[in-house]
């Protein structure tokens, strides 16, 4: 060990860091750390491409048939990247951060709160749109063919992130780490299953289809089937409870966030 | 100037009181020492200077600002500010320099990461994730953190737990040399080791409050300390009269004393009488300055 750093002349000095700055910093090393990462790569692509090459090529939880498999297939396995990774995988990892200490050492830097929380949501996107455009490739490798109203899908996936990030990043702050992860893994398999992301909420027996319509999940997921399988854009009551579902995420997270 | 000044800090955790009306001020470039018992309160202290917890009730202000910082950019402050934490703190999955590379980013004026890992010790080419390191390379890690932003103020909470000798007597020339360039560093040690080399003022923190402040010297005393064997279970009152009214007698252990005072001749001829006088002759003389250790045993031992 040598013994005199502090005579290093360091990095030349810059102008005060922008909170904008500090929060880009903290999403390109939030997105470095999530692609080193295998179980995220395998959650993040291996997974919903499996899951379209299921939906796509076999009878699996059919509820299309023909030219409308591939699509409907599509819209489920982008509804289910936004959800495993803006909520699920943003939870348990924030939760983790948390009980090893680095989100604490994080609070005596430079970097706020709400920028921490810009930078998570911002490594998330990123992420998700990987996730999502890896999916849009193999769905047109199966034989898709994206119309107009495809474009749709975009702010319907950005603000699907948005809604799930923001409950991702409140469930972490309202539980410990290893709560988080039973919570967010049970909620996610729940919502996949019964929150009409596999199975339209129109499709689901009564009271259940329902619900579903009002779970950011499902108004996720029938958004995605508008614009990918109606090929019409979706209703505008589906960007009235996401964002009404964002809202109040959002709140929830800026009030329960803690370094420690 | 003061870096750092505490005024009755209290932090109460529900029922619970971790720190209890703690004052102290750290004078800019010196090394303070805060030592104490486990749940003396200490952690608790340096996490309310760094921003990560709110006083219950009392002043801190940090490099002249109050804190908590309300209504202004407490990122200003932090830039200045140094922490180093006891427990955990480290994206283990990333190489030492990625990690120390990501927080310089966040800072207005850092030091090269590069420069800074090779000074405490971790090469910077090694690509070895954090948590496949030793607990000692880690630790120095989580030095190098704390000082990337090439703070005005630098807390360090426990820097050379589990570190060798050598890696440990690095710390302490790091230590000096960010003094030495006007750094003002807060150290909290249960190696009294750590505080008699690098602190100028120790203050010593019991039950969530100081209960001695001073120089290392100013704390250890200039008296002698006399330790003998003699006999066992013996009123010490006798002996403590034979002695200038100054000096305290204390049987510390069955059949071992400790005096403390002058070792004079007369001293010395005293404890040696009345030690033949109850039947065991005085053995195991030694003559010498109390420890630091003794001393804040001693004041710990007063507040139980």
């Amino acid at each position: 060990m040598t013994t005199d750093p502090t005579t290093t002349a360091g990095l030349p000095e810059r102008a005060a860091r922008r909170p904008r700055q500090r929060a880009i910093a903290h999403a390109r090393w939030e997105t470095r750390l999530l692609l080193r990462n295998g179980e995220q790569l395998l959650l993040t692509f291996a997974i919903p491409i499996g899951l379209l090459l299921a939906l796509s090529l076999t009878t699996m939880f059919s509820v299309a048939s023909g030219a409308n498999r591939v699509p409907n297939a599509l819209a489920t396995v982008l509804a289910v990247s936004v959800i495993s990774s803006a909520f699920a995988s943003l939870a348990i990892a924030t939760g983790f951060e948390r009980r090893s200490g680095a989100l604490r050492f994080l609070g005596t830097t430079p970097l706020s709160r709400s920028e921490l929380l810009g930078g998570k949501f911002g490594a998330t996107a990123v992420v998700t749109i990987l996730s999502c455009a890896a999916a849009v490739i193999v769905a047109v490798l199966l034989g898709w063919h994206p119309s107009s109203a495809s474009a749709w899908a975009i702010p319907v996936v950005v603000l699907g992130t948005a809604a799930f990030a923001a409950w991702g990043m409140a469930l972490a702050g309202l539980l410990r780490a290893e709560a988080v992860l039973a919570v967010a893994n049970g909620l996610f398999l729940v919502l996949i299953m019964f929150g009409g992301v596999i199975i339209p909420p129109a499709s689901l027996p009564g009271p259940l289809g329902a619900v579903a319509s009002w779970l950011p999940s499902g108004a996720l997921a029938d958004a995605l089937r508008a614009c990918l399988v109606d090929q019409q854009a979706p209703a505008p009551l589906t960007f009235v409870v996401l964002g009404v579902w964002l809202a109040v995420g959002a709140g929830v997270a800026g009030r329960t966030f803690r370094w420690s | 100037m003061p870096a750092l000044t505490l005024e009755n800090l209290v932090v109460r955790y529900g029922a619970t009181t971790a720190v209890a009306g703690l004052s102290l001020v750290a004078d800019e470039g010196t090394v303070t020492a805060l030592i104490g018992p486990n749940g003396a309160g200490k952690t608790s202290t340096v996490e309310v200077c760094a921003g990560l917890r709110t006083a219950t009730s009392g002043q801190v202000t940090v490099l002249g600002t109050r804190l908590p910082v309300v209504g202004g950019p407490a990122a200003a402050l932090h830039d200045r500010v140094g922490v180093m934490l006891q427990d955990g703190g480290l994206y283990t999955s990333a190489a030492p320099l990625q990690l120390v590379t990501y927080i310089a980013s966040l800072y207005r004026r850092p030091e090269d990461p590069r420069t800074l890992l090779e000074s405490v010790g971790v090469d910077p080419g090694t690509r070895t994730a954090i948590r496949r390191l030793s607990g000692g390379e880690q630790q120095r890690v989580k030095c190098a953190l704390a000082l990337v932003g090439r703070p005005d103020l630098v807390f360090l909470d426990e820097p050379t737990a589990g570190l060798d000798p050598l890696a440990r007597r690095g710390i302490h020339d790091l230590v000096r040399a960010l003094t030495d360039r006007g750094c003002t560093v807060v150290l909290t040690t249960h190696l009294m080791d750590d505080v008699e080399r690098l602190a100028d003022h120790v203050v010593v923190v019991a039950r969530g409050r100081a209960v001695r402040s001073g120089s290392v010297r100013e704390l250890v005393g200039d008296e002698d300390t006399i330790t003998f064997r003699g006999p066992l279970h013996v009123d010490v009152s006798d002996l403590r009269a034979a002695l200038p009214p100054d000096y305290s007698v204390a049987e510390e252990h069955p059949g071992h004393y400790r005096v403390v005072g002058a070792a004079e001749p007369m001293v010395l001829s005293a404890i040696a009488s009345w030690s033949a006088q109850h039947g065991s002759p005085m053995a195991e003389l030694s003559v010498g300055r109390r420890s630091l250790e003794d001393v804040v045993i001693d004041l710990i031992g007063e507040q139980a």
